[in-house]
């Protein structure tokens, strides 16, 4: 192996962890104002209605392509094809880091550090241990729950192409969008609209990231 | 409003313009009844979670409404005098810090008596939010939708209230932090043998994880109310700011940014940009279900790590194994209480808000009531019973002479306040009527709040006010500041809940949505 393929690997790694840090590519679709194309957003009003339709762009073969909806729909993974998330197994690493650092805070201080007898009670005796062992395994448990579900939904993120389409406002009440990137393989902007008008979708719109 | 846009409609529906409180029910009230239709007896039809038949976009605008009407005067007054004894309660404990613990009624004997009862109090009252988030959700329970937003609110107050005391009782504030897991000058580590110690660690993970629990529940109905404010602002229909007066109108303040502003920024921060995604939702989903697993014997075990601080000592009275499910049921117990306590007056004062909060929901808290109520009861009498049982004469005579009997003990009033709050007044929901009665099931949420402060108060005080040696023996009397702590205390956490009720969104609104008809994604509905 010589140097460049180490180089190649280390800036596929990197591309991985560190996505902010590369140039963008250039968009593949620019509107008149040239501004690149983010994707297309239809709108629906009806859960049955939006969740017929997801299946159907899933059945089209996007990828890069996201519903909305104002609470989650009961199995629109499936319908999407989203694949199950990895976060329960970050979280079983989590109550395990919380576990150790619990073992290693009360042996080590208690035991090694500065060994001290209270109360009368042995070295050996693992049990007044436990509670403050769950305690820590909960707490980072927790915080890899909430934190790790943000990080893996790539939020905070103030800032979205979607928040300048003015209809999308009325997601969180009532409405439901389907949209479609523009950087997914598949994206034409007259075949994606066309499909998307006629799954049912209305209000067919193309956004532009102006950001 | 025909001739309008759709969307400008809402937009001025959303602004509080146009008067849309309450929002119509597309079934009426049926005049001259009290049932609300949701109290059917028949298990083959499930009672409507919403009544009145309501939109998606109906519920939005009652929840959002809430956050974003102007500020009523009844709030106003309320929070002005709650705001003000929170204040007297934060001057006590300034008070307590500049000139030391004697200032309380604390003597050589009884070393722990107001300050632990508050604590343990506020900290059982802290249990019911997440019980109800954690455990009802993993037994899909579904009406826990239209509570758990305000009972996880109240749980974080109630924390907040509880964490103040033990904080304050130590005596010298500024050595607080002999409690964290850190070596002091002389390199000698917190023990971690001790149950106090388990406490620190057990009520601040509990806080935290509360805290986060109530927060990612609210980050898209927080969303939902940021999107509503940026509509108007777009469409216009924003109102101005306007300073609220104890009489009359607002008074208009034109420097001020607009409410609208203001909810775009504060709101737009908490909700992190979350924007409704499928892929996110599946996401939250799991981390939800997650936590709810882990929260649930994260709360059965905190109250059984309050109730080691009693259990592992060997004073009569508090050495009982029966102390952390006992300890567990009446936290649970009082919990609820204070939710029913501080959610029915608001079937009153806020529109359309028994109609997320039905009848139902009601009548379900308050046999939960009865069972833990139950349950406690069956605590105090299998206390008693191992007390002569297990014939220890100091056992025996720590209940019998110092809690039960009138004639020879000086707190007899406060056991049987605790047993006749607790024990007794559940036993009326055994009858239909009475658990279907808001304003009974009120009576008995407060009855029940005054008799778990007793419950604590009993535990502590008339353990120790009289230990093996009679030359030891003394009473507790609290001083004016113990009993303004107190008070303060309940102001502080008031306090919270009003402004709490004022600027969040109280129902889980995605939550709500899910257990409405719409949203199945057949179309038979």
């Amino acid at each position: 192996m010589d140097m460049k393929n180490l180089i190649n690997d280390a800036k596929a790694l990197g591309a991985d962890y560190f996505p902010m840090f590369l140039r963008k590519p250039a968009p593949k679709f620019v509107t008149e104002s040239g501004n690149p194309v983010f994707g297309i957003v239809a709108e629906f009003d009806e859960t049955p209605k939006v969740f017929k339709a997801a299946k159907k762009v899933r059945d089209a073969g996007y990828s890069k392509w996201d519903v909305h909806t104002p609470f989650p729909i009961h199995d629109m993974e499936e319908a999407m094809g989203i694949k199950t998330t990895k976060l329960p197994l970050m979280a079983g690493g989590a109550a395990v880091t919380g576990l150790c650092i619990a073992i290693l805070l009360q042996w080590g201080t208690t035991d090694w550090l500065y060994p001290t007898v209270v109360q009368g009670k042995p070295f050996d005796a693992w049990q007044p241990f436990v509670p403050v062992m769950f305690e820590l395994a909960v707490l980072l448990t927790a915080f890899m729950c909430i934190f790790g579900m943000l990080a893996l939904n790539g939020l905070p993120r103030f800032h979205h192409p979607l928040f300048s389409h003015e209809r999308f406002c009325r997601v969180g009440n009532d409405r439901f969008f389907i949209a479609i990137e523009a950087t997914d393989p598949n994206f034409d902007p007259e075949k994606t609209k066309a499909l998307l008008e006629e799954i049912g979708g209305t209000d067919i719109t193309l956004i532009e990231d102006v950001s | 409003m025909s001739d309008m846009h759709p969307d400008q409609t809402i937009a001025l529906q959303a602004s509080g313009v146009a008067s849309v409180q309450p929002v119509a029910r597309r079934v009426p009230v049926i005049p001259g009844t009290k049932d609300d239709g949701t109290l059917t007896e028949d298990p083959a039809l499930r009672a409507p979670l919403v009544l009145g038949e309501r939109s998606f976009d109906d519920v939005t605008n009652i929840v959002c409404g809430y956050a974003e009407a102007p500020i009523p005067k009844i709030w106003l007054t309320a929070f002005t005098i709650t705001s003000s004894i929170a204040a007297l309660g934060t001057g006590m404990i300034l008070y307590l810090i500049i000139t030391g613990v004697g200032v309380w009624g604390l003597n050589n004997q009884v070393d722990w008596a107001w300050d632990i009862t508050n604590f343990v109090f506020w900290i059982g009252i802290g249990h019911a939010g997440t019980l109800i988030s954690a455990i009802l959700c993993l037994l899909k329970q579904n009406w826990r939708t239209a509570v758990n937003r305000a009972a996880e609110a109240m749980t974080i107050f109630a924390v907040i209230c509880a964490g103040i005391f033990p904080g304050i009782h130590i005596g010298r504030v500024w050595f607080a932090w002999f409690l964290a897991p850190v070596p002091n000058a002389n390199g000698i580590w917190p023990n971690f043998r001790s149950p106090l110690l388990w406490d620190v660690f057990a009520v601040s993970t509990y806080a935290t994880v509360s805290l986060l629990f109530w927060y990612m529940g609210m980050i898209p109905d927080v969303a939902t109310l940021r999107d509503r404010a940026s509509l108007r602002l777009h469409k216009g229909v924003s109102r101005g700011f306007k300073m609220p007066m104890p009489l009359g109108d607002g008074l208009p303040l034109h420097f001020m940014p607009k409410p609208d502003q203001i909810r775009v920024l504060i709101y737009g921060i908490m909700a992190l940009g979350w924007r409704f995604s499928s892929r996110h939702w599946h996401r939250y989903e799991k981390a939800y279900l997650m936590l709810a697993g882990i929260s649930t014997p994260l709360v059965l075990s905190v109250h059984s790590i309050v109730s080691f601080d009693f259990a592992t000592s060997i004073i009569p009275g508090w050495h009982t194994t029966i102390f952390p499910p006992y300890f567990v049921a009446g936290a649970v117990f009082g919990g609820f209480a204070m939710v029913l306590w501080l959610l029915i007056p608001l079937r009153m004062f806020l529109p359309n808000f028994s109609d997320l909060l039905t009848l139902r929901h009601l009548e379900n808290m308050a046999k939960i009531l009865l069972l833990t109520g139950t349950m406690v009861g069956f605590a105090y009498s299998m206390e008693f019973f191992i007390a002569w049982y297990g014939a220890n004469e100091f056992e025996f005579a720590a209940f019998a002479n110092n809690r039960v009997n009138p004639a020879k003990a000086p707190y007899w009033w406060a056991y049987w306040t605790m047993i006749i709050c607790n024990v007794l007044f559940p036993q009326l929901f055994w009858f239909r009527k009475m658990r279907q009665n808001p304003l009974v099931i009120w009576i008995v949420a407060s009855a029940v709040t005054v008799g778990m402060w007793f419950e604590r108060f009993v535990i502590i005080v008339t353990s120790i006010h009289r230990a093996f040696l009679p030359g030891e023996w003394q009473m507790f009397f609290p001083t004016w500041v113990d009993i303004l702590t107190f008070v303060g205390s309940c102001g502080i956490f008031l306090t919270l809940f009003l402004l709490f009720l004022k600027f969040l969104p109280i129902f889980a609104l995605s939550e709500v949505k899910i257990v409405m008809p719409q949203s199945h994604t057949d179309d038979h509905h």
